[in-house]
């Protein structure tokens, strides 16, 4: 199991970075952390005939926070995040996330950026960023355009990125006041890919009803799927234990078709989005309450 | 190619293909062969090395990308010019947290920057941070008692 041969290039700015894909384009690959793509080109699933390593673009790396919201380069590191105070302080749905992202050794070379634009259906941080409406910063040589996360993720393994673009930056707004969030997966083994996961946020209005709830379901379709039917049951109502239950048996029963495959039934799925979707509800509830 | 890479305090220099893995640079050009290779695809974490002072799979890292950083694999872990042992590696023994072997090289340098960063770990932690690494002679119960002997040796000052 060895990768196919690649001309290598390894730029150490983001204008050669983009120079070089436009050049290239299709038959070019950008390796991040390459904790996806190098296992594909191990298995010659994938044979790029350029590499174009942009692990030395220091500027792609950073976490730091704006007036409009928390700014990630799309080169920082799971391990990163996972350690930042600013990502607890400003994200806490993230933070929350990312012990669940992987094992260790591959958040330490695992990239946001990267993580976002392979779109695996099974991982954590597509699903965190459509709960938080992120946006994501889209350059190339010839354009630099924003897209919500919501817009972002097409199929399976496919986003709305062009083959010359780049993922450079991902900005998580500030979360409105009365809104708490919480995350759960399950998995067999810890930092294995989740059966199924839940990313929940919910927000309050001042008579302590629910103006505004997002269910975002890991593992049960080709992308993250939002459980809009679920959300929209608890639009204006009180969370009440019983409404929370009822939101939860929606999310399982009528906004997912959950895949079957050798680590989970489809029937499974379903249990687990429930009680997930439950649990996660509650929690943000909870956190919702003693927010600001 | 031109690789030039710390590696346990000594720098190598070669000449490689970029499509080389640092895994089997380790192995084939540097002729270290305690970093051992299992599954090729970032699974089994018996190629963990550490990319300056982090734990990484160094079957999913070109050698090309190690260039001009420092890499420690199991062979820099016992003291240099003594017949002794790193204190992780007695711990390993004498715990029997190994059998055939095969995997404990991935476990030690997991486990080497945890122990330093979490001198008091919960037996969760310790299977959390254990949790990238397979083992399939042990059931991983002597592992987990390795490391909780090596904390309490560590503990006492030993």
């Amino acid at each position: 199991m060895k990768p196919a041969p690649f001309d290598y290039h390894a730029p150490t700015t983001l204008a050669e970075a983009l120079a070089l894909l436009d050049e290239y384009g299709f038959d070019a690959k950008l390796l991040a952390g390459g904790q996806s793509l190098v296992p594909t080109m191990n298995f010659r699933l994938a044979l790029p005939e350029i590499l174009i390593d942009i692990n030395h673009i220091a500027d792609l790396a950073f976490v730091r926070n704006e007036d409009d919201g928390l700014h990630i380069g799309a080169l920082t590191r799971h391990a990163e995040l996972e350690r930042s105070e600013l990502v607890a302080e400003k994200a806490p749905l993230l933070a929350e996330a990312m012990p669940n992202v992987a094992h260790s050794q591959i958040r330490n070379r695992g990239t946001i950026g990267g993580s976002l634009a392979h779109a695996d259906p099974a991982a954590e941080l597509p699903a965190i960023m459509i709960a938080l409406e992120a946006r994501f910063r889209i350059q190339s040589q010839s354009d630099d355009r924003w897209i919500a996360a919501s817009d972002f993720f097409v199929d399976l393994f496919t986003t709305e990125l062009e083959a010359e673009e780049i993922l450079t930056e991902i900005v998580i707004p500030p979360l409105p006041a009365r809104t708490g969030c919480a995350f759960l997966e399950l998995a067999r083994r810890h930092g294995d890919f989740a059966l199924v996961g839940a990313a929940t946020r919910v927000t309050l209005d001042n008579l302590g009803a629910c103006s505004e709830a997002r269910i975002v379901l890991l593992s049960v379709g080709n992308t993250s799927v939002r459980a809009v039917l679920a959300e929209q049951s608890l639009q204006g109502k009180a969370l009440t234990g019983q409404n929370i239950r009822d939101a939860a048996l929606i999310a399982s029963d009528q906004d997912i078709e959950p895949p079957a495959d050798m680590h989970a039934t489809e029937k499974y799925r379903r249990q687990l989005t429930k009680v997930l979707a439950e649990r996660t509800l509650t929690k943000a509830l909870e956190r919702a309450t003693s927010a600001p | 190619m031109n690789v030039c890479v710390t590696v346990n305090g000594k720098v190598y220099e070669r000449v490689v293909e970029p499509r080389l893995l640092l895994s089997d640079f380790l192995r084939h050009e540097l002729n270290l062969t305690g970093t051992h290779v299992g599954c090729e695809q970032g699974v089994c974490g018996a190629c963990t090395v550490l990319l300056n002072g982090d734990p990484v799979r160094s079957c999913l890292i070109f050698a090309v990308q190690a260039h001009e950083q420092e890499i420690m694999t199991v062979e820099g872990l016992a003291p240099a010019g003594t017949d002794k042992l790193h204190p992780l590696q007695e711990a390993f023994r004498d715990a029997h947290g190994l059998q055939c072997g095969f995997c404990t090289p991935g476990f030690l340098l997991t486990l080497l920057p945890f122990i330093e960063e979490n001198p008091n770990p919960t037996e969760q932690e310790i299977r959390e941070a254990l949790s990238g690494n397979l083992c399939r002679c042990t059931g991983y119960q002597n592992i987990v008692k390795a490391v909780k002997l090596a904390v309490e040796t560590a503990e006492r000052g030993e």
